[in-house]
């Protein structure tokens, strides 16, 4: 299904799932700081990105999801890599612009329904824009 | 696909950008407006004419350093760009009060600072449309970025525009273009769902919430979709925004139809652009009733503390009808009554006396920022009531204080009351 990609933010993705059940509205649902999920209403509420892929639908709602993503990745407490089913423009110009201010990488791959739904929480993968190798091994 | 290679066809002097020819500031628009054709599949650039800015509004410390990369490149906006609220008052500093928070304040004063040194004029509001400088036209193509800004601007105006995030508003902005996709095309503003409120009572439909309630359920019923109302003839300007601005928060419409009223709704036929969704879903009063009770979280047995309207910004009209509903009368000691509204406004009701007449009343009018988000506003520490539907329905989750939703007369008798009058 590889062929179903697309690159919206180009790098080496490695790490291990966090997946999120539903679409994040980062603005008032993540706590920057912390890089945690404050969502209440958000299934993953509580759990910290912490370096993790973060496998989710998409986002949700505000205009603001780009800044609190770059204040993550600024903070080094962000994503190391989000993969989404949905083309999501926010999430793109939240990693180019603090790419461009901080230096940090948070690349952004669209995955194929099929793809997606294949993407466990827990597991860990290696996807590479290069190469077209996955590798996925549970932990 | 990389962004080495786009598909859609550049200027030169885009092509320069892009190449970080001109500077950082300028790749990195380049860049994101590249990627957002790439995300919405659009085969071309369209010009634009004038953008509302949702970054002039700071949301952390990337916005700052953004801005302020902006002003070490010595950027300049390729249209006319607006400034929409900001967190904090400058009329009113002590509503969020700098030692509160005193990084978000000073950040957001120089945010503040930054895009008017850039040349974006300082507006200050969520409303630019109620002023001829930032009032789009008919078929034009704009930048908009808040979110009922962006539904009024393409339901009310019938000028197109998507939503476009933070960042991404003010590189379109620098820019001058933006992708050729969604809400600027003509296929992306058909209207594919049909709701019918004619079977509501006369009585429910010519109440002051419907308009709010309308737009709490049509958002949740068609998310970002757009939709065509039938059944309702008239609505003024300032019910068209609370539609708006209700359908954007609890959904995410940036564009509904509304059949005899909007531009682009003369018919039916022509919201749906010749092609009537077989399916018509009825609006019922069970719905409405349900919208009310979304946007109420308080048992209404509190004591009563403060009440906020102007979310969207108040207009000219709806500050005189408030002032006429006070009809002189102070509002209660134990009751903060906010008003919240732009520079432009506030400069016309001082040409009409009408400031002292909310100073009289004990009525505080601020300026350049709204009342649902934090830091948390002074005044603000209990049972608050809205005419608002998008400030009952942010306030929720931003404010921690129990909420109602009543009618402005009804705001204002419990104002002056000292308690909720129901």
């Amino acid at each position: 299904m590889t062929s179903d990609r697309t690159w919206l933010v180009s790098g080496p993705i490695a790490g291990t799932i966090l997946r999120l059940d539903e679409p994040l509205s980062f603005w008032g649902g993540v706590d920057a700081a912390e890089g945690r999920i404050i969502d209440q209403a958000h299934p993953q509420y509580g759990t910290q990105f912490d370096g993790r892929v973060v496998v989710m639908p998409g986002t949700r709602g505000s205009s603001g999801t780009p800044g609190v993503l770059g204040e993550t990745l600024r903070l080094g407490v962000g994503p190391s890599a989000i993969i989404v089913s949905t083309p999501d423009i926010n999430l793109v110009a939240g990693s180019l612009t603090a790419a461009a201010l901080y230096d940090t990488t948070c690349p952004v791959l669209l995955v194929g329904q099929s793809e997606f739904a294949a993407l466990h929480d827990g597991d860990h993968i290696a996807i590479s824009p290069e190469t077209t190798t996955t590798k996925n091994q549970a932990l | 696909m990389t962004h080495s290679a786009p598909s859609i066809e550049l200027h030169d002097h885009e092509q320069r950008w892009l190449a970080g020819e001109s500077g950082e500031a300028m790749e990195l628009a380049m860049k994101l407006i590249v990627s957002a054709a790439e995300v919405s599949g659009a085969s071309e650039l369209v010009a634009i004419e004038m953008a509302h800015l949702n970054s002039t509004h700071y949301s952390g410390q990337m916005s700052l350093d953004f801005a302020e990369m902006l002003l070490a490149n010595k950027v300049t906006f390729a249209v006319p760009a607006h400034s929409n609220a900001s967190v904090i008052s400058c009329s009113s500093p002590e509503f969020r009060p700098e030692a509160n928070d005193p990084i978000t304040v000073a950040g957001a004063r120089r945010v503040m600072e930054i895009y008017e040194e850039l040349g974006c004029s300082a507006m200050w509001t969520c409303a630019p449309y109620q002023q001829p400088e930032g009032r789009a036209s008919l078929g034009q193509h704009v930048i908009g970025s808040e979110s009922n800004a962006v539904g009024f601007t393409n339901t009310v105006l019938g000028a197109r525009t998507n939503k476009y995030g933070d960042l991404l508003d003010v590189a379109g902005a620098l820019v001058g273009r933006v992708p050729m996709a969604g809400l600027h095309t003509d296929a992306g503003r058909r209207a594919t769902e049909v709701f019918d409120v004619s079977a509501l009572p006369a009585e429910t439909t010519s109440d002051p919430n419907f308009p709010h309630l309308l737009g709490v359920v049509l958002g949740r019923a068609v998310h970002s979709g757009v939709a065509a109302v039938i059944g309702i003839d008239h609505l003024t300007e300032d019910e068209l925004k609370a539609v708006t601005s209700a359908g954007a928060a609890s959904g995410g419409i940036g564009l509904v139809h509304i059949v005899g009223v909007t531009p682009e709704a003369p018919t039916l036929e022509a919201a749906a652009q010749g092609a009537v969704p077989s399916r018509v879903s009825e609006i019922t009063t069970d719905m409405l009733s349900g919208a009310t009770d979304i946007l109420t979280s308080a048992t209404g047995d509190e004591p009563l503390r403060a009440v906020c309207v102007g979310t969207p910004h108040f207009s000219v009209a709806e500050c005189i009808e408030t002032v006429e509903l006070l009809a002189g009368r102070h509002v209660a000691s134990s009751v903060s009554f906010i008003v919240t509204t732009s520079r432009a406004v506030a400069t016309e009701l001082n040409l009409r006396g009408l400031d002292d007449a909310f100073a009289e009343s004990g009525v505080e009018l601020v300026l350049d920022t709204c009342s649902y988000y934090p830091p948390h506003p002074t005044g603000i520490d209990g049972l608050t009531l809205t005419n608002s539907a998008k400030w009952a329905y942010y306030a929720q989750g931003m404010l921690n204080v129990p909420i109602g939703f009543a009618s402005l007369e009804r705001c204002v008798e419990s104002a002056v009351a000292g308690r909720w009058i129901r």
